[in-house]
């Protein structure tokens, strides 16, 4: 069974015709080729899937592609401002060692980013509680959690005049 | 693409809803926040064959309180629910803060999770501990389900497959009432193992006037700790009596050994909740829950 539908992704209209068992993990990759939304179980617990639906952070492998008709998504694709400038996020990740593997990654980079609009001066506890949303089989939790903190810092720098 | 081929429909309305539910019959399911049955279809656990989708109906939304009364429209998502605790009520604060993680309550429903019936979940105890309820609805009529008649075994409501849920309520706790909350868990998020919620009210001789015990994780339903509350209304509650009352609402339960945890550790472990959140109850008797 198809159907048609119309996402913008990262700033970009799309209309496609989806199978509606595809998931929205499963557009993104296969359909829009933004291959940087990974997909881990594909049943909702590993969080590397995790994009921004309207500006909040959801599981792609649990939403249907069908689902996301009229809706705006954001990806790790977008996050960046320009081809040779990363997001404080990217730059503190990069910085402190947050990637190890990288497959985790994306997931966490977009839950963060909706993570630190709420709260842009978040205590530590603060960003273990959102980390646990997220698997990470490097096990190095401690530099994902000092890149976070890093990339707030830096933002909130930013946003100082 | 891994769940079993389905037909789709998107709803508009509760109406269309309903019309779709008893056209598709007994093999077709709701999709509201879709959080626990997209899993359950992705592991083929669930193989529905029909979807009818709810999250475009903007009849089920909203969020309703009315002083004595919190009403939940079924689209009103987890996170919504969190956002509304978040100035008023730590006891649903803190609740939700155990449900799952962000990504998943920005999606998941209120009314989803409490008709899915998970036995490990942690609002259809709350549900049970509030006096809540769900309303039903099919082509024919409405009823309303309280929560001590609504879950009868693991995933398993006195729902009917016609049915949607379009809305649940909670009795908001007394004036001055305490609570308290806690659940051992494998990580922060997952399903609970044990978990407890008491809510306790006092009268102006600091005699307990209310008493709400309730557990999930040990069993095939959430269940109240009656024996727990009935040795404790309309006495002091000391901490002896706390302890006793933990003691024998743990006693009356009878949970499920599993891979992860063993019928008596659950059984021990319900006894030291119980005991943990009838002292916080106690002591934030008289603050605003």
């Amino acid at each position: 069974m198809k159907r048609a539908i119309r996402v913008k992704v990262n700033g970009t209209d799309y209309g496609r015709d989806v199978d509606v068992r595809s998931t929205l993990a499963d557009f993104l990759r296969d359909d829009l080729d933004l291959t940087g939304t990974h997909v881990g179980c594909e049943h909702g617990v590993c969080g590397a899937c995790t994009v921004l639906v309207d500006g909040a952070p959801v599981r792609s492998c649990l939403m249907l592609a069908a689902q996301a008709d009229g809706h705006e998504v954001a990806t790790v694709e977008g996050v960046a401002p320009s081809d040779d400038e990363l997001h404080p996020l990217q730059e503190a990740f990069w910085a402190k060692h947050g990637l190890q593997c990288g497959y985790c990654t994306p997931g966490i980079i977009m839950s963060a980013r909706a993570f630190l609009e709420e709260s842009p001066t978040p205590t530590d506890g603060e960003i273990r509680e959102m980390l646990s949303g997220h698997l990470c089989r490097c096990t190095g939790y401690h530099f994902i959690v000092e890149a976070i903190a890093e990339a707030a810092r830096a933002m909130a720098a930013r946003r100082k005049p | 693409m891994k769940p079993a081929p389905f037909e789709y429909l998107a709803a508009s309305s509760a109406a269309e809803a309903i019309e779709a539910l008893e056209r598709f019959g007994d093999e077709a399911k709701v999709l509201a926040g879709g959080q626990s049955l997209i899993p359950m279809m992705a592991l083929r656990l669930a193989r529905p064959s029909a979807l009818v989708d709810i999250n475009r109906c903007g009849d089920l939304e909203g969020l309703t309180e009315t002083g004595v009364t919190l009403t939940v429209g079924a689209l009103a998502r987890q996170r919504d629910l969190e956002r509304w605790a978040r100035p008023r009520s730590p006891l649903f604060r803190e609740v939700l803060a155990a449900v799952a993680h962000a990504p998943i309550r920005n999606r998941g429903t209120v009314v989803g999770n409490l008709v899915h019936a998970d036995p490990a979940s942690e609002l259809p105890a709350l549900l049970l501990c509030l006096d809540g309820e769900v309303t039903a609805r099919r082509t024919a009529g409405e009823r309303v389900v309280p929560a001590h008649e609504l879950y009868l075994a693991p995933l398993t409501t006195a729902l009917a497959s016609a049915e949607l849920a379009t809305q649940a309520r909670f009795t908001l706790p007394p004036d001055g009432a305490g609570w308290g909350f806690a659940e051992v868990a494998r990580r922060h998020g997952d399903f609970a193992l044990v978990g407890c919620i008491a809510v306790l009210a006092l009268d102006g001789a600091g005699i307990v006037s209310h008493a709400r015990l309730g557990f999930f994780g040990v069993g095939g339903t959430p269940v109240r700790g009656t024996a727990g509350e009935a040795l404790l209304l309309g006495r002091e509650p000391t901490a002896g009596r706390c302890v006793e009352a933990a003691k024998a609402a743990a006693a009356a339960l009878s949970p499920d050994g599993d891979i992860h945890a063993s019928a008596g550790y659950r059984k021990i472990v319900s006894a030291t909740l119980a005991e943990r959140v009838l002292a916080a109850a106690v002591g934030r008797c008289g603050k605003a829950a």
